[in-house]
């Protein structure tokens, strides 16, 4: 087993070095199959603040770890919901009505007449209301997917490590931050290295 | 690591090293050749846009499409400074080479939807393999298709008319053309795709970005992964996300060509007044649409060595959807002619004995051969699975598929209702121009895409390896690391179900 610590090795003593500069320990496996046992055992030890990171995702890994279900779904439905009105309010506004609203300037609708149909012809309304309800969908379901992952973050203390150059690659990762009530540095070195890692090693805030 | 072993056989029983077309039922094939570590998948696909230097072909190819574009812009200023009458267009062919080409782009890009969303709510896991260039062939094809409404208005500089822009003119467009539908479908296909795209693309930009060396290669690439750190609670959201964005691109890519088609079906033509048109074209954009990507997925594997990752039963899959979208367009042609004798209307019943035996005939025919006698090739296991011969019949497919909408266009509009106001198409210098400058687009546009950006889904490819199965237990005890701590290995090594004794990766006996 291999222990690279970029951190002079004495200053960590119990948990007496300064939070700020350790962002906490990573944990390296070279299997999915390594990596869910031993988060597994991450979550069962009562951690929070720590995560997995794997070059793919692995299937089940989600129940190892204890996640719970997105509300993302529902979120993304609302935003359909609300494209769907959108495009009905659009059309029956600019080809029904006669009266004025303030869009950006004052506008006001036009009532077309085409071969004696009904001005608010939903038929006919149709296409562009799907089209506008998946448009929305489509695009707050990614919008909010990087919004409740915190991203784009261009710097993040793990990006700045070589060693987890490699989990885009094929390197699977635990983290423990520093952050969680129940990290003690050494403790919780020991603990991952228990684990069965390949390596373990302090990430540098 | 230094010890990544190299070239260990992945064979399972019942496939060949390098054939895996074989039907072996209780085995999944697989889809990833020669390779049985995540690294060397990385490689593969990476080494194509961090090689210094193309290959040859790419050059070759980059300069004729350049070429091209070079066309495609003259062609397209001409138009634009001396008017829509560059074109061969009359009155009443008032539509021709422009919708055509409008029709047959956008029939292209169905097929890297069908990929990449139906595909993967079916869990047709062979889709990883090619769903990333396929999409970006959608891209690419949709930007083709843009073009054409958008010169073909006339007065170019009006083109925002299209779009219901707040405006003190009371002018708003008429929602209920289907000319306007095209606008918001077309417009959210593009968008919807991208994001598809783009998301798909994300943490495999990381993988560049991790590995970049350049200075440049690092900002960019690691502007667009966004900081993509494969965290797993990052993946879950992603994976929803991703599931969420296939399912709405489902209906959506069904969606285009029906509304596509309802430009001509809400019409009264004789020829295009036909119920049948939204499923029929859907089927014929997924066939055009098949055909283009096995059409560039040969070449591309061939080029940049990808044969172990796009293999030959991600191409016989390819050509068996050919073979049944085929059969479908075959079907919708007959039908089409059955209709028109079954309704009595006389107009309907001219207009397709005029397709098949008027001024256009040729046209009809090379559609018909092309399209529905073509594909029936594929019935043989020999023909799917020969690569010059699947090349040779999918060009012919596209030819055949360009020349369908050629003819439900102009045949139909050439001779409709008042035989006195009748004429005859025919395409001028600029009308061939800007159509072969839309491949020249189409062509740069996808060898910018292969150069740059990484062609295949890494990491959805890495997750259909059987290794990727946290229940796998092949080389883990051959590991040269060995397992330290005693951790959980022992619990988790069941032995996948599937793997016969003997099959490990390196021909010993899998553990335990």
């Amino acid at each position: 087993m291999t222990t690279l610590s970029p951190i002079p090795a004495p200053v960590i003593q119990g948990n007496q070095i300064p939070r700020k500069r350790l962002y906490g320990i990573m944990a390296e496996f070279h299997d999915p199959a390594a990596l869910m046992a031993a988060a597994d055992k991450v979550r069962m030890a009562g951690f929070r603040w720590w995560d997995c990171h794997t070059p793919f995702p692995v299937h089940g890994l989600d129940q190892a770890m204890g996640i719970k279900r997105t509300i993302l779904p529902v979120l993304v439905f609302g935003a359909g919901m609300t494209g769907t009105m959108i495009g009905f309010c659009l059309q029956a506004f600019t080809n029904a009505a006669s009266f004025s609203i303030w869009a950006l300037v004052w506008v006001t609708g036009y009532p077309f007449l085409i071969s004696g149909k009904p001005l608010i012809s939903l038929p006919a309304f149709i296409p562009v209301m799907f089209e506008l309800t998946i448009l929305l969908s489509a695009l707050s379901a990614v919008g909010i997917m990087f919004l409740f992952n915190g991203l784009p973050r261009w710097n993040h203390p793990l990006l700045a490590n070589k060693r987890f150059l490699r989990v885009t690659d094929d390197r699977f990762f635990i983290v423990i931050e520093s952050r969680d009530p129940r990290f003690f540095a050494s403790r919780t070195e020991q603990f991952l290295k228990d684990l069965g890692a390949k390596a373990v090693e302090m990430v540098e805030a | 690591m230094s010890s990544l072993p190299v070239n260990r056989q992945t064979a399972l029983p019942g496939f060949q090293e390098s054939d895996n077309t074989a039907e072996n039922p209780g085995v999944r094939a697989p889809l990833v050749l020669n390779m049985d570590r995540f690294g060397q998948v990385t490689r593969q696909v990476c080494q194509v846009a961090e090689s210094k230097k193309p290959p040859f072909a790419w050059y070759a190819a980059f300069t004729i499409s350049l070429g091209l574009v070079g066309l495609l812009g003259f062609c397209v200023n001409y138009l634009i400074f001396t008017g829509v009458g560059v074109w061969g267009l009359n009155n009443p062919v008032m539509w021709a080479f422009d919708i055509t080409n409008f029709v047959f782009w956008v029939g292209i890009g169905h097929a890297g939807t069908l990929i990449s969303a139906i595909l993967f709510l079916f869990r047709q896991k062979w889709r990883t393999g090619i769903n990333r260039f396929a999409e970006a062939m959608t891209i690419f094809a949709v930007i083709c298709a843009g073009i054409f409404p958008g010169i073909h208005v006339g007065r170019v500089w009006l083109a925002y008319w299209l779009f219901p822009i707040p405006n003190q003119m009371e002018m708003w467009p008429q929602f209920r053309s289907p000319l306007l539908w095209d606008v918001f479908a077309v417009g959210t296909y593009f968008t919807v795709s991208f994001v598809f795209w783009f998301v798909g693309m994300v943490p495999d930009l990381a993988t560049l970005r991790d590995r970049a060396t350049g200075r440049i290669q690092q900002f960019a690439y690691g502007l667009f992964a966004l900081g993509w750190r494969g965290s797993n609670r990052h993946w879950h959201r992603y994976e929803r996300a991703y599931l969420l964005l296939a399912a709405l691109s489902t209906p959506l890519v069904l969606s285009v060509h029906s509304v596509v088609s309802f430009d001509f079906a809400v019409s009264q033509v004789p020829g295009w007044h036909t119920t049948i048109f939204p499923p029929y074209f859907v089927a014929g954009a997924i066939f055009s649409g098949f055909a283009m990507v096995v059409t560039l997925a040969v070449p591309a594997r061939q080029l940049f060595g990808l044969k172990d990752l796009i293999t030959l039963r991600h191409l016989d899959n390819m050509n068996k959807i050919i073979l049944v979208t085929g059969c479908m367009v075959g079907y919708a042609y007959s039908m089409e002619f059955f209709i028109a004798w079954y309704s009595g209307a006389v107009y309907e019943r001219f207009a397709f004995i005029n397709r098949a035996f008027g001024q256009y005939w040729w046209a009809y025919w090379i559609m018909v051969s092309c399209n529905v006698i073509t594909p029936q090739l594929f019935w043989f296991k020999s023909i799917r699975t020969s690569i010059p011969i699947m090349f040779a019949l999918c060009l012919v497919v596209n030819i055949g598929m360009w020349f369908e909408r050629f003819v439900i266009i102009v045949t139909s509009l050439a001779n409709d209702f008042l035989p006195t106001s009748w004429d005859f198409f025919t395409p001028t210098w600029v009308d061939m121009g800007t159509m072969l400058g839309a491949f020249g687009l189409f062509g740069t546009l996808f060898l910018l895409f292969c150069r740059y950006l990484p062609m295949i889904a890494i990491a959805e490819v890495k997750a259909t390896m059987p290794q990727a199965n946290p229940h796998w237990s092949g080389y883990a005890a051959h590991d040269d690391h060995g397992h330290a701590g005693g951790s959980a290995q022992p619990s988790f090594a069941s032995p996948d179900a599937l793997r016969s004794p003997g099959s490990g990766p390196d021909g010993g006996p899998s553990a335990p």
